[in-house]
């Protein structure tokens, strides 16, 4: 596997991947009978992309200085990271289990001094990209050439900060940056655009400095060109992903109800199968 | 004698250490005026400037810090504590990180700035935080051992720094900053002790040498560490004088005096007096004006000294 460039091969490969990620989220939620199952299944080819292929990482060597560094600023989507980090092989996946529970390594929202390869404690949205900017400056400063990525929600652009770090972002010229946004639409009370409208929402980044790429944000193909062509941008690049908040699973799909929230058992079931038909 | 804010001594003091150690970073948010602000220009790749926004000034060091950088951020302690709050609590406090917060323009001493620039509660914020340490320097003397003490410390710590220049108190020949320490400058007696924070100092030392005209016997401790509390020097003026009173130039509410007044009611209670600010906002004004009007002055210091000293009867 070589992470500049892909085949067909590996995105079957990725694609296969992204199934045993969804179906960790799900039984991780269902387990601890609370968490984001809406904002974690929309960011699964994301996060499987560079987990699986783009990113430079060891699991031997979580503390890696030299390695890649991801912040889910949207940290509430945490089991989806969760997963990608044991699926990785950073930790036992029999932990998955646990989470939300008293003890355990995994937290509601990511705890960085708890769990190996998480790079960033997250939780209250709208810091991940200023951390992010940090990282990157960091980086540059230490002549390091690892790359710095972050995801955050589109909702969670509404806060203010989010265009503070932006600002910082392009006037510091950080190329080894790249935001990742999972346009999913929707936030816990509704459709963004209906609670505080974020469009025009390229042009808004392009304002701010930053080069913009727009894909479909669930076709492995897309997601992978995407996060290849931003390593060669020479300024901070964001990829505005289009997904489907609760993408995979009917009855979670575009549903607001579904943004924080537990399957029971029968939804449970029923959101295994349509996982697994969807796949065919 | 030389005067010289404590902000000052600070910010050249840590450039003055950066010609040797190349271990620490800053991040400034345009309000360096620490003493900082040629900080940049002999280390244009250690330093990092985020303008005008403090919420990402921070973020931005957390981030810094979490590659293993030892990172020291500067802007006015309003904004450290309070625009910025969220951001010190979660994001540096939370995962433990190693940077080192320069919170200055901090209370009365800011004189005509007014309420919006004068910091009264940032101690109280700070100290609410888990994993926080907190010091508050009286003079530039020991401002300038705390820049030292800051580079080789390891987690979240706040620095508060004054504006306006100070006279020196401590000896810089001999004085040894040590985070959770403090340091007895005067002893008159046995009646009462006072526990100072920060630049008021000078004000009980006059106070005392009053009190001591009207025979009653002061000591006065120096403690630039607000948390952790010198928890052993406290216990013993508990004992040893049976009256303890704080100064600090900040509100009465969560500052100094409800760190010292949480030791002492909880294990060696005596009657206790909280020298600060009444409850109320800064404004623009000499501040010797702002400290007679919260009772902060040489004088209001006596009386309220006399009249605990009485209650030990």
């Amino acid at each position: 596997m070589n992470r500049n460039y892909f085949t067909g091969q590996d995105v079957r490969r990725l694609e296969e991947k992204t199934l045993d990620i969804r179906h960790d989220v799900l039984n991780m939620i269902y387990r601890a009978k609370a968490g984001h199952p809406g904002g974690s299944l929309s960011a699964a080819e994301i996060v499987t992309a560079l987990y699986f292929h783009v990113m430079n990482i060891d699991p031997n060597r979580p503390d890696d200085p030299d390695r890649d560094r991801f912040v889910l600023s949207k940290g509430h989507a945490c089991p989806v990271l969760y997963s990608a980090l044991a699926e990785r092989g950073f930790f036992d996946k029999k932990e998955l289990d646990t989470l939300r529970q008293y003890h355990s390594i995994l937290q509601g929202h990511p705890d960085m001094n708890k769990v190996p390869g998480l790079d960033m404690t997250t939780g209250s949205l709208g810091n991940g990209l200023s951390v992010a900017v940090g990282m990157a400056l960091s980086g540059r400063m230490k002549g390091q050439d690892y790359m710095t990525y972050v995801l955050l929600g589109d909702g969670e652009c509404q806060e203010g900060m989010v265009w503070e770090a932006a600002m910082a972002a392009s006037h510091h010229r950080l190329k080894n940056l790249i935001a990742i946004v999972d346009c999913n639409g929707v936030q816990i009370n509704g459709w963004v655009n209906d609670i505080l409208r974020v469009e025009p929402f390229a042009d808004k980044w392009r304002a701010f400095g930053w080069a913009v790429i727009e894909i479909d944000g669930h076709d492995m193909r897309q997601v992978l060109t995407a996060l290849h062509d931003a390593r060669t941008m020479r300024c901070p690049t964001v990829i505005l992903a289009r997904t489907v908040k609760g993408k995979g699973v009917s009855f979670m799909e575009d549903n607001s109800a579904w943004h924080g929230a537990a399957p029971n058992a029968e939804q449970l079931a029923q959101a295994m199968r349509e996982i697994e038909e969807g796949a065919d | 004698m030389a005067l010289m804010a404590t902000r000052m001594a600070f910010g050249h003091e840590l450039i003055e250490i950066a010609k040797t150690r190349e271990d620490f970073v800053v991040c400034n948010a345009d309000t360096k005026t620490c003493g900082l602000e040629k900080f940049g220009t002999y280390f244009p790749e250690r330093e990092f400037s985020f303008g005008i926004a403090e919420q990402n000034l921070v973020g931005g060091s957390a981030g810094l810090a979490s590659c293993g950088n030892k990172v020291f951020l500067a802007t006015f302690a309003v904004f450290a504590s309070m625009r910025a709050c969220e951001q010190v609590r979660t994001f540096i406090c939370y995962p433990n990180l190693n940077v080192t917060i320069i919170g200055t323009h901090a209370g009365l001493q800011v004189g005509g700035d007014g309420a919006t620039h004068a910091a009264i509660e940032d101690v109280s914020i700070m100290r609410a935080f888990p994993n926080m340490t907190v010091i508050q320097p009286s003079d530039a003397v020991s401002a300038r051992a705390a820049a030292h003490a800051a580079v080789d410390f390891k987690g979240p710590l706040y620095i508060r720094l004054h504006r306006n220049p100070v006279a020196d108190i401590h000896n810089p020949d001999t004085y040894q900053f040590e985070i959770g320490k403090s340091y007895p400058i005067l002893d008159y007696g046995k009646d009462l002790t006072m526990f100072v924070s920060g630049i008021l100092l000078k004000k009980a030392m006059d106070a005392a040498e009053l009190l001591r005209e009207r025979g009653v016997g002061v000591r006065v401790v120096d403690m630039p560490t607000i948390k952790p509390l010198d928890r052993a020097a406290v216990l013993q003026a508990a004992g040893e004088t049976g009256a303890i009173m704080t100064i600090e130039d900040h509100t009465i509410y969560g500052g100094l005096g409800s760190a010292v007044a949480e030791v002492v009611c909880q294990e060696c209670p005596v009657p206790m007096a909280i020298v600060g600010i009444q409850d109320r906002f800064g404004e623009s004004g000499d501040p010797e004006l702002l400290y007679r009007d919260n009772g902060m002055d040489v004088d209001s210091i006596v009386s309220k000294a006399m009249a605990l000293a009485a209650r030990k009867h």
